[in-house]
């Protein structure tokens, strides 16, 4: 039967079109890939071209028509062995050209999502209890520890970075790990973070589980493209076939007196990416739990560690199993007065707040949020609803911070029992200073912790 | 013009790079027909036949794209086939491919089925990724195709990473990591060639040289107009090949793909081919004269020379090739129809496939 050819859409937005030239004419002979006529769109002159062979029957729109709707036939061709008799019954045969793909997708008409009710990520199971036996030990050491017993553990494990190996890392976090596992799971990299990043994913793509180590998250800027658009959205792009179990970890936010480009914090710039998971821990014990955790995680996992905190000691449990889950809040000290939510470093200063509160007579419950993604609302909303008041702290820039994100939070699912504003302990709007004196200020201190929980308790 | 600063260059350069046997003789048999007589007739036949379900598979998506069946960005490889036909004639069953956003001949290639690939194309239930991909993000862990990448060059990494698997799995197989001549000037390419090269990785990097990166051409983007040398500071070994000519490309691949294998470390194959039809479905490629095309199509067509050679040398005749030609258009309407019946994904879907369970 003779064949319809439609005028094109020849881009995203083209509806209608002017035929500008006709570059075949009736009787002659079409193979595929010829260009039959020139459009005129929205945007250029483009080409048409021939999809099959034939002979050209009849152009049904003349040179020089403008305004011809997509879709709308422009010429018949005739198939090998049919001739102009055949066009005469083709009217009522010719099925119409299909017109649903012009329709808006239905796709879009899902409902706004709401952090906590719709969180896609799997259910969060709890943490084990540990009366077993602890042991003081450094972060330092429990970062080691938990990827020394992963790697015992599951053979895919390996380890790659910067001076991992031999150097023992740059903060010696994997000292020994060259030592038992070998050149070829402990693995120093050039200085090369964008395709080390990238050779980590396809690696993980492929089934093996890498621990990739940056110096510092500041460089992790180099490889974020591969984090965020190879790791994070692979598997939903795939329709799930492809996951990236991967663990990006290393030390993230100030360090001391190394200035703008060596201190910044991270945690809400990755904490905003669905497809990542995001911890931060403040203790040994978390740390070495949620890297464990982080590990045998089959999703890509953003492990945000501090510099620091590496030095200081906590009691862990005395366990290769000690697994601390992604996605849950830890009440580090209740209280009934005010709510103060924090991660990583500020968590010790938040305690160090609470102290001198308690002074003056209030009781603040400090939360360790732990995990950014999923972020554990509950725990916080929970809180809120007996204390009423919350303060968010971090050393993060206030704007589209993580404190932001728990201000909106509260606004959506605890409004009715808010006393006081949310208020917000953030670093200063500025990048980080050299000078002692101006980097304290840059920074969110004990005193600053303190006045804010009193504003909110309306005691100052 | 470029082409001798290139040449002048490079034999100035030849000392420092003694050791890497960049070559450009593969593609010196320029305009004579694929020498046939070296290949079995099913084997040259099933070549002929691959390269053909891409272009009429190519013409049908772009024919889709004009009725609005299919979406958002659409880059066809209409002109490109003997590249990914050759090389995956190349290698074998457990190795592993990975590209760009122009991939649909590549995933023809592997053995994906046209109506899955369409069906994505079309963002339907039965695409591949289940329409939440579209035309520049499909995989097939079955047949080893790790991606359908959107980003310019963030493939190259990841398929260096494939390859750092197979070494780390004590697996024999090769990763095939295909770039544009456009991909070719991004950092991360560089960072990957080092590391292939440092850890001995069996890779073999693909350049796809069709001349332009979207609506600029190689002499207005490269410094050297030649690519295949672009691992010499590194040693890797590179060739120019005819990519117009799926024999040349076989020949050459097989060679490559032997090198990586046997533990000796990445390899790069320059592909001299050419894109008939625009970056996109919307780019009415004013930046190449039409006679530039049609010179190509005319004397450089991969489909058309091996039909020309097979004929001249009796491997088969007109009619058989007609009747190849009616099967491959059958599978190609069968996966139209079939992309097009096929439901939208469900709206659950939305909220899917993020996170894998821990
Ligand atoms: C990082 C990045 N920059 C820019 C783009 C937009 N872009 C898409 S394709 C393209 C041209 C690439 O050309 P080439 O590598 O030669 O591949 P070809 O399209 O010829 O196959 C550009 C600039 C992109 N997708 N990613
Ligand atoms: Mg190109």
């Amino acid at each position: 039967m003779p064949i319809e050819i439609l005028m094109p859409a020849l881009s995203p937005t083209m509806t209608e079109g002017k035929l500008a030239k006709w570059l075949k004419q009736t009787g002659d002979a079409v193979a595929a890939g010829d260009t039959i006529a020139e459009i005129e769109t929205d945007k250029a002159t483009m080409e048409v071209e021939a999809v099959d062979e034939g002979v050209l029957g009849k152009q049904l729109v003349a040179e020089g028509t403008e305004g011809v709707a997509v879709n709308t036939p422009i010429a018949v061709l005739l198939e090998e062995g049919e001739d102009e008799s055949a066009l005469a019954n083709m009217n009522d045969a010719t099925p119409a050209p299909a017109a649903a793909a012009a329709e808006a997708p239905p796709a879009a008409q899902a409902e706004p999502q709401s952090a906590p009710a719709k969180s896609p990520a799997a259910p969060v199971a709890a943490e084990p209890e540990w009366d077993g036996p602890t042991a003081s030990q450094s972060v330092r050491e429990a970062l080691r520890d938990a990827m020394a017993e992963e790697m015992r553990r599951d053979p895919t494990v390996f380890l790659m970075g910067e001076e991992v190996a031999e150097y023992q890392g740059a903060y010696k976090i994997s000292q020994g790990l060259l030592e038992e596992f070998g050149a070829k799971r402990v693995i120093d990299t050039p200085i090369t973070e964008q395709g080390f990043a990238g050779i980590g994913v396809g690696a993980a793509f492929y089934g093996l589980r890498p621990i990739v180590e940056f110096m510092t998250f500041n460089f992790a800027m180099q490889a974020i493209d591969q984090i965020i658009n190879s790791a994070a959205k692979t598997r939903y792009m795939s329709g799930g076939q492809i996951s990236s179990p991967i663990v990006f970890r290393g030390p993230n936010g100030a360090a001391a007196r190394v200035a703008a480009q060596h201190s910044q914090c991270y945690a809400s710039w990755y904490a905003h990416i669905p497809g990542l998971k995001v911890v931060a821990p403040w203790s040994a014990a978390d740390a070495k739990g949620l890297l464990k955790a982080a590990i045998r995680d089959p999703n890509p996992v953003i492990f945000l560690e501090n510099e620091v905190l590496y030095g200081q000691s906590f009691e862990v449990p005395q366990s290769d199993d000690w697994i601390v889950p992604i996605g849950k809040a830890k009440v580090v000290r209740p209280g009934r007065d005010v709510t103060i939510v924090t991660f990583s470093i500020s968590v010790g200063r938040a305690l160090e707040a609470a102290e001198a509160l308690a002074q003056d007579g209030i009781e603040a419950e400090v939360i360790d949020l732990r995990s950014l993604r999923p972020l554990d609302s509950e725990t916080v909303i929970d809180s809120v609803k007996r204390t009423n008041r919350l303060v968010t702290v971090e050393e993060g820039w206030p704007t589209a911070g993580i404190g932001a994100e728990l201000a909106a939070l509260m606004m959506e699912h605890a409004f009715d029992w808010l006393d006081a504003p949310v208020t917000r302990v953030c670093g200063a709007d500025v990048p980080m200073p050299y000078a002692a004196n101006l980097e304290r200020l840059a920074l969110p201190q004990v005193a600053d912790v303190v006045a804010a929980a009193k504003h909110v308790c309306y005691a100052d | 013009m470029a082409t001798k600063a290139a040449k002048s260059s490079k034999s100035k350069g030849a000392t420092a790079a003694k050791k890497t046997a960049t070559k450009k003789t593969a593609a010196k048999r320029g305009r004579s027909g694929p020498d046939v007589a070296s290949t079995n007739r099913d084997e040259l036949l099933e070549l002929y036949r691959e390269m053909l379900l891409i272009r009429r598979f190519e013409e049908k998506a772009g024919q889709m794209y004009g009725m609005g069946l299919i979406g958002g960005f659409c880059h066809l490889y209409v002109g490109q086939e003997a590249v990914v036909v050759g090389m995956q004639a190349a290698i074998t069953e457990g190795d592993t491919v990975i590209t760009s956003y122009r991939d649909h001949g590549h995933m023809l290639a592997t053995g994906m089925e046209a109506k899955g690939v369409m069906a994505e194309l079309t963002g339907r239930r039965g695409g591949y990724s289940r329409g939440k991909g579209g035309s520049m993000h499909m995989f097939s862990q079955d047949k080893g195709f790790y991606g359908g990448h959107g980003i310019v060059g963030a493939q190259v990494p990841l398929g260096t990473g494939l390859a750092f698997a197979h070494k780390y799995k004590d697996e024999a197989a090769v990763c095939l990591t295909y770039l544009g001549d456009g991909a070719v000037n991004q950092g991360q390419v560089y960072e990957s060639f080092n590391m292939a090269a440092l850890w001995k990785l069996p890779v073999v990097y693909v350049i796809e040289n069709n001349k332009y990166g979207m609506g600029t051409s190689i002499e207005r983007a490269s410094a050297r107009t030649d690519l295949y040398h672009r691992g010499q500071a590194y040693g890797i070994p590179g060739v120019q090949v005819d990519g117009m000519d799926v024999l040349a490309v076989r020949e050459a691949g097989r060679k490559a793909v032997a090198h990586a294998r046997s533990g000796k470390g990445p390899q790069i194959l320059e592909m001299l081919t050419y894109r008939y039809r625009g970056h996109s479905m919307s780019d009415p490629a004013k930046y190449r004269a039409k006679e530039e095309v049609q010179k190509m199509r005319q004397e450089r067509d991969p489909i058309e020379r091996l039909r020309g050679a097979l004929l001249d040398s009796k491997v088969t005749d007109e009619a058989s090739l007609k009747e190849m030609d009616r099967n491959v258009k059958e599978i190609v309407s069968e996966a139209a129809e079939f992309a097009q019946n096929s439901p939208e994904p469900d709206v659950a879907e939305l909220f899917t496939d993020i996170y894998a369970e821990a």
